[in-house]
């Protein structure tokens, strides 16, 4: 027994000095480029520990980071939200703000290709109140120039005419409106009839005798005998038309969006307007020289011409 | 004097001797500055380790392993520290604690006192030193060093040859009883 005791003492004190020795090799060998022997050792056997470590510790950040701090990313999710509702709006205001930008850049241009008529450009500040009456006030009144049974008119065609103007505004009545209306006249047949309005988005042409032949899809343009509206001003298009004694009813469709006004022009004078046509309007933005009055419009031009001394 | 201790039961008594006082130093010491200095001026000699074999005769005789290999130890990084800066402290020394611990344990249970057998021992611990050298050599250093060739082989005869005739004069340090 005291034998065994003795030699595993011996062994132990073998392997301890052996080790140390060891050691003490490793600390003065240098290897070339991977410096000294000990410090390859250290590093060889941290590596694992080191690599394990690591490892052990990205599984514990992925899974607290994936499970246990869902509070965070329940906080990011919901300011992510907040952040896109905000984003909505803001592109909602910016395409708001584009389409105004694209109407006042019709109304710019309709200005800048009837240069000799005077005009004044206007913003729609509010709508009638109730269902009853359809109108819409402007920001523009008498200090502007304004003044009652002027015409209202947008790029695309007639609106109405003013019937109530105040110092810095003005009430504006539109063709729907019941008492609403202007002269007219179908393009092609050149058959005239007032239009007005019925209180509901459509117009209804009237007085035209059950005789006449009106094709669904005929322009209507204002025949100027209202002493209102010039002539050749779009007011819409035939949308239904229907048998009658003595007269047919005609539907009409308006030519502008009364539903969506935004920007309107006051014609500040009721001398005739030659309403040009697209085309015209495109050449007058590029700086080419319109063409013809009528000659797009062989109907629009016997009118005109008809007016002429 | 010579003491006897039983080392194992049911085996026969060997006996463990002792030195006179200063006897293992000086000894040491000799073979040391021997080993250092007389292949000098006699490069034959260069063959001889004496150190190896003071180590392997003080194992042998003391039998007692954690002296034998703490001698080898002391005997090993001597010669490292006499050897020059290309020997690391270590190279001679982790070698010679193996072979004064394997000494040591083999006189623990062998007759070691006959010549012929002191002869083979000492054959057999000058290639197991040389091997241990060539692994230190490879493991460590990163050097080549051949494992064994018939220089070595020479060698370990004539160390043993002279061993076998050292510890014949060694045994004389011995304390007498």
């Amino acid at each position: 027994m005291v034998a065994i005791a003795s030699k595993h003492k011996s062994l132990a004190l073998l392997g301890g000095v052996l080790l140390a020795q060891i050691l003490m090799l490793a600390v003065q060998i240098k290897r070339d480029s991977r410096g000294r022997l000990i410090r390859v050792w250290a590093i060889s056997a941290a590596y694992p520990f080191e690599r394990g470590g690591a490892w052990g510790y990205g599984k514990v950040r992925g899974v607290w980071t994936h499970y246990f701090a869902l509070q965070t990313t329940s906080r990011e999710n919901e300011a992510l939200r907040m952040e896109n509702d905000a984003l909505k709006l803001t592109i909602a205001q910016l395409q708001s703000r584009a389409a105004e930008a694209d109407r006042l850049a019709a109304l710019l241009s309709f200005k800048q290709s009837h240069q000799e008529v005077p005009m004044a450009g206007a913003r729609v500040i509010a709508a009638s109140a109730g269902t009853a009456s359809r109108t819409i006030e402007i920001d523009r009144g008498e200090r502007d120039g304004i003044r009652r049974n002027m015409a209202v008119i947008t790029p695309d065609g007639a609106v109405g005419k003013v019937i109530e103007v105040y110092r810095d505004s003005a009430q504006v009545l539109l063709l729907t409106d019941k008492d609403g209306g202007a002269g007219a006249m179908l393009v092609e047949s050149r058959i005239q009839g007032p239009v007005g309005g019925t209180g509901d988005p459509t117009m209804l042409m009237k007085y035209v005798a059950s005789e006449e032949k009106v094709n669904v899809g005929e322009k209507i343009v204002t025949s100027g005998m209202d002493k209102i509206f010039p002539g050749d001003i779009p007011i819409g298009t035939v949308m239904e038309v229907k048998a009658g004694y003595p007269f047919k009813q005609i539907r009409v469709q308006p030519a502008a969006k009364l539903d969506q006004l935004e920007a309107v022009i006051v014609l500040l004078t009721q001398a005739p307007v030659e309403f040009k046509k697209d085309a015209d309007t495109q050449n007058a933005q590029t700086g080419a020289q319109p063409s013809e009055p009528g000659a797009q419009n062989p109907a629009a031009r016997a009118p005109a011409a008809a007016k002429k001394p | 004097m010579s003491e006897t201790f039983e080392l194992r039961s049911g085996e026969t008594h060997i006996e463990v001797y002792k030195f006179l006082p200063g006897a293992v130093v000086a000894v040491t010491v000799a073979a040391l500055v021997f080993q250092a200095s007389v292949p000098v001026y006699f490069s034959k000699l260069e063959i001889l380790d004496l150190p190896l074999l003071v180590t392997v005769y003080f194992g042998l005789s003391r039998r007692n392993p954690s002296t034998g290999l703490l001698l080898g130890m002391v005997i090993g990084l001597s010669q490292d520290a006499l050897s020059g800066p290309t020997v690391p402290l270590g190279f001679y020394g982790i070698a010679k604690t193996m072979i004064g611990y394997l000494a040591s344990s083999i006189g623990a249970r062998l007759d070691t006192e006959h010549p012929a057998a002191r002869f083979a021992l000492i054959f057999s611990f000058f290639v197991l030193h040389q091997a241990m050298l060539g692994l230190i050599r490879r493991l460590l250093l990163a050097q080549p060093e051949t494992w064994f060739n018939l220089h070595l082989a020479i060698a370990a005869a004539v160390n043993a040859l002279f061993g076998t005739v050292l510890f014949v004069a060694l045994d004389r340090l011995r304390r007498s009883s």
